[in-house]
């Protein structure tokens, strides 16, 4: 199941050249860029792992792609993300988000429902990433 | 093998590219703006021709790696390593050899850390700014310090050297510093000599050099030289190039600066009569002869 959350997550993945594009575009805003890689890709999980710290004062996305080449180096079967955060007064928050990676195999999510007083049911999603996942099907 | 690609045009003009790149500005402003330096002068002229040829080849479908530009910069202080630099990545950038014109100038306690784990994050932070540009490490021989093995100086050299040869389209490095020190550091680190290409010694200047630096800087400051403070500057530089410590245009320009000093005190000395435009221009013989220079 393919996860869609941020920016062209409709899209077919970005390739390389395309993600330098855009890297570009938010440099050339004066937004600074940081790289943050997870395995549970749960919409509600905005606390995803630091890959190092934002990139401040960078002039081109070259140094971001080597940034996030050694990150794939390292987390190449987790969800990787670049955010560009806009520091400027009355903005203060991230202006783009688009996730650049994600693993072979993406497991989704479990439903899990709760039989409550009466018939009513609650429901939380479970990432199967976290923990118990299924094991990929044969084509994987 | 693509050497029969057919869309490629059977001829290409040299002058044409020359022309759409817009070096001959930088050039004609690279004459005009530094004094001599003739050697250096040559090198970027002929780096420049190469890249040149190079779009033109690429232009006719003919491939190859893209040279190596690392780069050695090496003489004596205020030879105008630093401003070359400058000019270097407007040239590189112009000639699409690198995409931005930026030069991200560090020395030795930019790259190397404190402690243990300090040294890597923080080269990497630099090399990243200076991604897409120019990295000017001045003083590179600051670097090795062979008196202490566990310096972290060498764990610099190994990120960059990394970088030097991966990301060689994203960055140009040049190193920069004198002669003799940077000779012994390229002996004790063969891979960092193997990878540089160009090494570039900038000569020290003559004193003619140096009186027409010294016009060329009053003029950028709206100042001039007085009939007889010409003579002056060129008797100061003359002994001033006796004198230890001496590093050719910087001292020039402190000179200027400290005539600028007593040319203001003199003016302020003066005070009570109006003084006109030319006035506060000028810098005279006396606020020359004034130097300790003369003392001696």
């Amino acid at each position: 199941m393919k996860v869609t959350q941020g920016q062209f997550s409709f899209l077919p993945d970005l390739t390389d050249a395309e993600i330098k594009l855009q890297v570009q575009y938010a440099l050339d805003q004066g937004w600074a860029l940081a790289i943050e890689y997870t395995r549970d890709p749960h919409p509600r999980n905005s606390y995803w792992e630091m890959w190092g710290i934002p990139m401040f004062d960078l002039k081109d996305a070259a140094g971001i792609m080597m940034e996030l080449d050694a990150c794939r180096a390292e987390h190449g079967d987790e969800y990787i993300k670049i955010l560009a955060f806009d520091s400027r007064k009355g903005w203060e928050s991230v202006r783009m988000s688009f996730i650049v990676n994600r693993p072979a195999f993406e497991p989704g999510f479990e439903l899990i429902r709760q039989e409550q007083e009466g018939r009513s049911v609650r429901y939380t999603l479970r990432s199967y990433a976290m923990g118990h996942a299924p094991s990929a099907p044969a084509e994987f | 093998m693509n050497d029969l690609d057919t869309t490629a045009p059977a001829t290409v003009d040299l002058e044409d590219f020359y022309r759409k790149s817009t070096i001959g500005d930088t050039m004609q402003a690279l004459d005009r703006d530094l004094v001599g330096l003739v050697p250096v002068k040559t090198r970027i002229r002929e780096v420049s021709a190469l890249l040149l040829v190079e779009s033109a080849r690429r232009s006719m479908g003919l491939q190859a790696e893209p040279p190596s530009l690392h780069m050695c910069f090496t003489g004596n202080p205020g030879t105008g390593k630093t401003t070359v630099a400058q000019r270097m990545a407007d040239i590189l950038n112009r000639l699409g050899y690198i995409r931005r014109n930026h030069v991200v100038t560090v020395s030795r306690d930019d790259l190397v850390g404190q402690y243990i784990g300090h040294t890597a994050p923080k080269t990497k932070d630099v090399l990243k700014k200076a991604m897409g540009g120019v990295l000017f490490i001045d003083e590179a021989y600051y670097l090795y310090r062979p008196e202490n093995e566990r310096d972290y100086g060498q764990e610099a050299i190994e990120i960059l050297l990394q970088v030097m040869e991966d990301r060689r389209d994203d960055l140009v490095v040049i190193l920069a510093g004198y002669k003799d020190r940077m000779d012994i550091f390229f002996r004790s680190n063969p891979g960092m000599a193997s990878r540089i290409a160009h090494h570039v010694d900038f000569p020290d200047y003559s004193a003619d050099e140096l009186v027409q630096i010294a016009n060329i800087m009053l003029e950028r400051m709206h100042y001039r030289f007085s009939d007889d403070a010409e003579g002056m500057m060129r008797e100061y530089i003359v002994r001033r190039m006796q004198q230890p410590r001496f590093s050719n245009a910087r001292s020039i320009r402190n000179a200027l600066d400290r005539a600028r000093l007593r040319q203001a005190n003199r003016l302020f000395a003066g005070r009570g009569v109006p003084i006109d435009r030319v006035a506060l221009q000028t810098i005279t013989g006396e606020d020359i002869a004034a130097s300790r220079v003369f003392q001696q």
